[in-house]
């Protein structure tokens, strides 16, 4: 269905990527959000807290970000499409509420643009090393789906994605910004409200009586239903039934889990999204996202004024990873250069996909400023020699 | 099981009287019913559930005036009381009826 | 309850809770002589008395024997994660104002790790009831001690006695600005009743404590003899205060009780609050967000003479 116009700022704009993130999520259908300042997110709630009053949305400040993460848990089984938005530390802080969201398969948006760690690290400046903790940050087995804008134009665009991939598989979506992104003012055109593509909320048709809350369809994810409606549901975090209630047994525990991993893992090829640039012919495939991707553009413009024939695969969706892809990737080039603003995250899924077919190449480093062109370069050169399987440049061991 | 109820009402002047249903199957036997019955009306049977609990019995049923506190107090929604009016209640007349004997008589 | 009493002496009859409860998930976990069950009951006679519609009410719960509620009650229930019952009731009040939120949870779950969201909506008068049923532990996981548990009384985590000085939580609520806090205890049923009617049709946010007897942990523990003796202890101890200062309402262990309705006072709610600023600010452009105030909120039938 298309977008309601009254979250839709249509037109020419100059605007960095937080801010793109909060129009992304209005023309998304965000009404609720819920937030706690955390540099350099913090941009994303301010223009939120200014935006929402005016179109009849909620934004509360909760108290921390464990509170913000469970209210708009809370506010999607009220109704609404709703969204949070931290970085780094907050991010750890939430992890638990990622759980919950994917085991009782709450639609959700949360925004984590990334901040130099571990810890309190580098508020002001960008990392990439939340790529991992996206997916496996929460206790258990459970799958999510994160998104990564190299641009604010991207920031409005994959939030929007973001809303409807959460809609549509009834899982937590990320939206994994970095603060380089997030701070950067670029040209972002918003569409008018009917060229906006937005996934609606699967209510149940069914009756009172009939409606099971976790009784999949086809496509293996439940109707929804809201609180209110009669339906007398039971939630609950515990592994559950299709009624939702508690099962403490193994059989309950090994239904509801492979379900709500396979409801990713079987649609990976509709939600896996990249992009390629130069690929047919590569020696060597850069594989990067972010702002990350973007400086790789200019390292590969110098290696290719070196001579060197060089493509590259930007992660648009980063989980679920592009596995099928990165594997036959790997049997055309010579090598994959992975540039990433980490010490070895998502390099570990290329060369899990990648399976010892071609040398994969980390060119990372600690974080707090993007990757000097001149190193991707070098690596680049490098990598179409490169012998062992799995190689650091610049002193970073994998 | 239980003493003699705690106060001895004279069925005749209850307005109300009660009968008490249990599901036996639901009762762990924790004895707030009896305790807190106001006129001891109930005691825990001699019989066990499935679990090994003596459920209780309405032991003095001409007790049992149907205010449902047991059922009030049951933490596990075994036991309830439901009311009916007393057919041998001889009662107080009411205001209204006093009135109209005093026209009466005057 | 019915107000139509049969002239005969009925031969078969439904339980007047079971509408509101998940039968078939019956019987409940809770222990012979736990107080939680009880507490249910009165929170039954409470919705039916208060004609509210059931399908609006929304029961939010937490981890712990008393997170267990959500499950039994045959209404739209959330069982969350533990300490977090309060920041998901808000987040779905705020979503739907029209949803009357209960947020029914043990003294472990709603005010150690769910402290700070209780004195939060508390402060912000988010316009939902909290149920705390205090049993001074945390039960299901065997019996520690938790921040209301008095001394010197053994917890398995404190063997030699608890020795910190406890949460007085009529006190933490007032001083964080709820609008409604009364302190009961299981065994004063007609009161737990009243309470919460009167808190369902209040605005703002509304606590209840409710002492409960843990005859398995707390009492076994410190030799406290079962659930029926705990119910006496409260028969015995408690004293009724109306309006008492609540800073005077601590519980020492095994002490007097102070039961009563501490704080019954108005102001605005969360939302409320959010229009008038709004308001003030935007003029004409601000469209309010509504409060969902009406017969099923804050608005309802007031509470009837009799108990």
């Amino acid at each position: 269905m298309k977008a309601d116009p009254k979250g839709v700022l249509t037109g020419a704009h100059y605007l960095d990527g937080d801010h793109a993130c909060c129009e992304g999520a209005l023309a998304a259908g965000c009404r609720f959000a819920a937030g706690y300042p955390i540099t350099p997110s913090t941009e994303v709630v301010e223009r939120i807290a200014a935006r929402f009053p005016r179109i009849g949305g909620m934004f509360i400040q909760m108290e921390d970000e464990i509170a913000s993460s469970i209210a708009i848990l809370g506010a999607a089984w009220g109704g609404l499409k709703a969204m949070t938005v931290t970085s780094g530390p907050g991010f750890s802080l939430m992890m638990e509420h990622i759980g919950l969201a994917a085991m009782t398969e709450t639609p959700c948006v949360i925004v984590n643009v990334q901040r130099g760690g571990p810890s309190t690290g580098l508020p002001t400046l960008p990392g990439q090393a939340d790529m991992l903790q996206a997916k496996y940050g929460s206790h258990g087995d459970y799958e999510i789906v994160a998104v990564c804008p190299n641009s604010p134009q991207e920031a409005f665009d994959l939030t929007i994605h973001a809303f409807n991939l959460s809609e549509k598989y009834r899982v937590p979506a990320l939206v994994m910004l970095d603060e380089c992104v997030g701070h950067m003012t670029e040209r972002v055109i918003i569409p008018a409200a009917d060229q906006i593509e937005v996934y609606p909320r699967r209510f149940t048709t069914k009756k009172s009586g009939e409606y099971l809350p976790f009784l999949a369809n086809h496509d293996m994810v439940p109707d929804m239903i809201k609180a209110g409606d009669g339906y007398r549901v039971h939630i609950t975090g515990l592994t559950h039934n299709e009624k939702g209630y508690p099962a403490m047994n193994w059989q309950a525990q090994e239904k509801l889990i492979r379900r709500l991993v396979n409801k990713i893992r079987l649609h990976a090829d509709e939600i896996v999204r990249y992009e390629e640039t130069d690929v047919d012919g590569a020696e060597v495939v850069v594989i990067s996202y972010g702002i990350s991707s973007r400086v790789a553009l200019r390292g590969m413009e110098l290696a290719r004024q070196k001579g060197a024939r060089v493509g590259l695969h930007r992660l648009v969706v980063a989980w679920p990873f592009p596995e099928k892809r990165v594997t036959e990737l790997a049997r055309r080039v010579k090598a994959l250069v992975v540039v990433e603003m980490n010490y070895g995250q998502m390099v570990r899924e290329v060369e899990r996909a990648v399976k010892g077919a071609c040398p994969v190449v980390l060119c990372g480093h600690g974080g707090g400023n993007v990757h000097d062109p001149k190193d991707i370069a070098e690596a680049i050169l490098a990598a179409r020699f490169a012998r062992r399987p799995s190689e650091a440049f610049a002193g970073v061991e994998v | 099981m239980a003493d003699e109820p705690k106060r001895l009402k004279d069925p005749k002047k209850e307005k109300y009287r009660g009968v008490v249903f249990v599901e036996p199957d639901r009762c762990k036997g924790c004895a707030f019913c009896v305790e807190f019955c106001p006129f001891g009306a109930l005691a825990l049977s001699a019989e066990f559930n499935g679990k090994g609990y003596h459920p209780p019995v309405l032991a003095y049923p001409d007790q049992c005036n149907g205010c449902d506190l047991c059922g009030l107090y049951c933490p596990d929604f075994a036991i309830f009381a439901l009311r009916y009016h007393n057919p041998e209640y001889v009662g107080k007349p009411t205001p209204a009826k006093a009135e109209a004997v005093k026209e009466v008589a005057t | 309850m019915s107000t139509d009493i049969p002239l005969t002496k009925p031969e078969t009859g439904e339980n007047p809770v079971n509408p509101f409860l998940r039968m078939d998930r019956m019987p409940s976990i809770w222990c012979p002589g736990c107080g939680i069950g009880t507490t249910v009951n009165c929170f039954a006679r409470a919705v039916s008395q208060c004609g509210l519609n059931l399908d609006k009410i929304v029961v939010v719960s937490g981890i712990g024997c008393t997170g267990r509620v959500a499950g039994y009650l045959n209404l739209d229930s959330f069982h969350t994660t533990h300490g977090r019952p309060i920041p998901f009731a808000t987040g779905l009040k705020l979503a739907n104002p029209e949803l009357k939120v209960i947020v029914y949870s043990g003294d472990g779950d709603l005010i150690a790790i769910g402290g700070n969201h209780f004195i939060h909506a508390a402060r912000r008068n988010i316009d939902i009831v909290v149920v705390c049923i205090n049993n001074f532990t945390y039960g299901m996981t065997g019996g520690q001690v938790t921040p209301t548990t008095p001394s010197p009384a053994v917890a398995s985590t404190t063997p030699y006695g608890a020795f910190e000085h406890p949460f007085n939580l009529p006190h933490l609520a007032d001083s964080c600005g709820a609008t409604y806090v009364a302190r009961w205890t299981s065994y004063h049923v007609r009161q737990v009743a009243k309470s919460m009617r009167e808190a369902l049709n209040k605005r703002g946010f509304s606590f209840i404590e409710i002492i409960s007897p843990c005859p398995t942990l707390y009492a076994r523990r410190n030799r406290l003899g079962d659930g029926l003796d705990a119910m006496k202890y409260y028969a015995e101890k408690s004293v009724l205060k109306n309006g008492a200062d609540t800073r005077e309402v601590g519980i020492a262990y095994q002490g007097e009780i102070i039961i009563g309705k501490f704080v019954d006072r108005e102001r605005p709610t969360f939302i409320e609050a959010y229009n008038e600023r709004h308001a003030a600010a935007l003029g004409p452009k601000f469209t309010p967000y509504p409060t969902g105030f009406g017969p099923q909120n804050g608005g309802g039938k007031p509470a009837p003479a009799e108990g």
